[in-house]
């Protein structure tokens, strides 16, 4: 990954900026009493180059299961797709509404079987009858149900705080809370997370999107507050 | 079938001039003269339960199984032509498994009944293939709980809460209807089959044996045999009940 090819003729003839597009991430997912809380990023960058700010990593497989994506943009778009195609047709076959678990073995089975070609860490979580759940699926493609779940590189700069400050207990608000708090600290001392904070909370009531954008962020240790 | 004869019955891809597909109807026709089988639906689960003819004394009791396990919630019991049954028992087997290990959870009986029905449809469209010449009796139970299906040559499925095929099937029928099914259990559905299947085999005097397989609440939801002692009991239950109706006689 990441091969610096030069691009001839092209505005952005400099190695750095012409890298694979990527993902260089914060996610997280939370599991509270009633549901789930995705929260993302939304910078994607090509090297040091920022390709997109307002990207939205949050991806949608069913009503009500959603994927976190982070690693290669283009490698994760791809499995998003192939996952809901399937996942399409199951619900369709089944007549009734698909389970998380098996939602996020599906992005197991793509991620897992395809491992040697790609670079993708997912998380998967959703809501259905047996309440919420959260899926990890990082790199090598193990399948991993947890409580909450962070992924992509700001996640090492958070890890620390989340195992402080995360709780079994969390109502929907605390939950909300506890992800845009993550994020904000992620993105603030990682270079390739930035921009907006991205949610959606999944509960019996459906999946809701929030947008927070980057001058709303509350600013944290030693950054300068967005001019009123 | 007043097709022999005419050269309509000779491939599945050619309709006789009524519209019938004559390799079809023969197909269904060996499931006809098969010995009986019979599945009911119980509050509890599912009972499956077919008569063997004792074709040889030389026969080792109990060998040729009709009743299939295809994965722990599902099994078949087939009639017709047993070679085909045991095809159409491990593609049942097979689509069980691949589902189990892509979606990581065990396939839906609706689903499974669909996916057979799918397969058997497939060999009434090729002239170079013939229907299987068997029909399943699939007993499934899932999370939306017990469900009884049969699955015929045509790739015709119904989902039942009592049924029979074979040579006796229109008097177990009868039997089945004057039946409470809804509030049955699958212990006294034991009693009851093997009742039903003496009853319907009276006349002919060959023997016979009975095989008996459930899946409910009392087998962990697992397709399984009846225990020998249990059905043992109930065949018991069933002479008894006969030599009792022939007191009155």
């Amino acid at each position: 990954m990441a091969s610096s090819r030069l691009v001839a003729g092209s505005a952005v003839a400099d190695a750095e900026f012409s890298r694979d597009i990527s993902l260089g991430t914060t996610i997280i997912a939370v599991q509270f009493a009633g549901g789930v809380v995705l929260g993302a990023d939304s910078r994607t960058s090509s090297g040091s180059y920022v390709a997109n700010r307002t990207q939205d990593k949050i991806t949608p497989l069913l009503d009500h299961v959603y994927l976190c994506r982070s690693g290669s943009a283009s490698d994760t778009q791809a499995i998003a797709g192939y996952v809901q195609y399937y996942l399409a047709q199951l619900q369709a076959e089944r007549g009734g509404p698909v389970r998380v678990e098996t939602a996020a073995m599906m992005a197991m089975q793509m991620a897992y079987g395809n491992k040697n070609a790609l670079q993708a860490g997912l998380i998967v979580a959703g809501f259905d009858a047996d309440g919420g759940s959260v899926y990890a699926i990082p790199l090598g493609g193990t399948l991993l149900r947890v409580p909450f779940a962070i992924g992509g590189s700001g996640s090492a700069y958070i890890t620390g705080w989340c195992d402080k400050n995360w709780r079994g207990d969390m109502s929907r608000d605390e939950a909300l809370d506890f992800v845009r708090n993550a994020l904000r600290h992620a993105m603030a001392r990682d270079s390739s997370s930035g921009g907006c904070v991205r949610t959606v909370v999944i509960d019996a009531a459906g999946a809701s999107r929030e947008f927070i954008p980057g001058p709303k962020l509350q600013p944290t240790y030693d950054e300068l507050p967005a001019p009123a | 079938m007043s097709g022999i004869g005419t050269g309509y019955d000779l491939s599945a891809t050619t309709y006789s001039p009524d519209g019938k597909v004559f390799q079809t109807d023969y197909a269904q026709k060996a499931v006809d003269n098969s010995s009986t089988a019979l599945g009911i639906k119980c509050k509890d689960g599912i009972v499956l339960a077919v008569e063997k003819l004792v074709v040889s004394k030389l026969l080792v009791e109990r060998s040729s199984r009709r009743i299939h396990n295809v994965d722990r919630h599902a099994g078949i019991c087939v009639a017709g032509l047993l070679p085909d049954g045991r095809m159409v028992v491990n593609r049942a087997a097979e689509e069980a498994s691949n589902y189990k290990s892509f979606y990581g959870e065990p396939i839906p009986g609706r689903v499974l009944c669909e996916r057979l029905a799918s397969y058997m449809h497939l060999f009434n469209l090729y002239w170079s293939m013939r229907p299987y010449g068997t029909a399943g009796l699939l007993a499934t139970y899932d999370e939306d709980g017990p469900a009884l299906y049969l699955v015929e040559p045509s790739g015709v499925a119904h989902k039942y809460h009592g049924t029979a095929v074979g040579k006796a099937r229109q008097a177990v029928k009868n039997e089945l209807e004057k039946m409470k099914l809804g509030q049955l259990t699958c212990r006294e559905a034991v009693v009851e089959a093997a009742k039903i299947l003496h009853k319907v085999h009276e006349e002919d005097g060959k023997p016979f044996e009975i095989e008996m397989s459930w899946i409910c609440d009392d087998s962990g939801r697992v397709h399984q045999r009846v225990p020998a002692e249990v059905l043992a009991e109930a065949e018991a239950a069933a002479k008894a009940a006969m030599e009792e109706s022939d007191m009155e006689d």
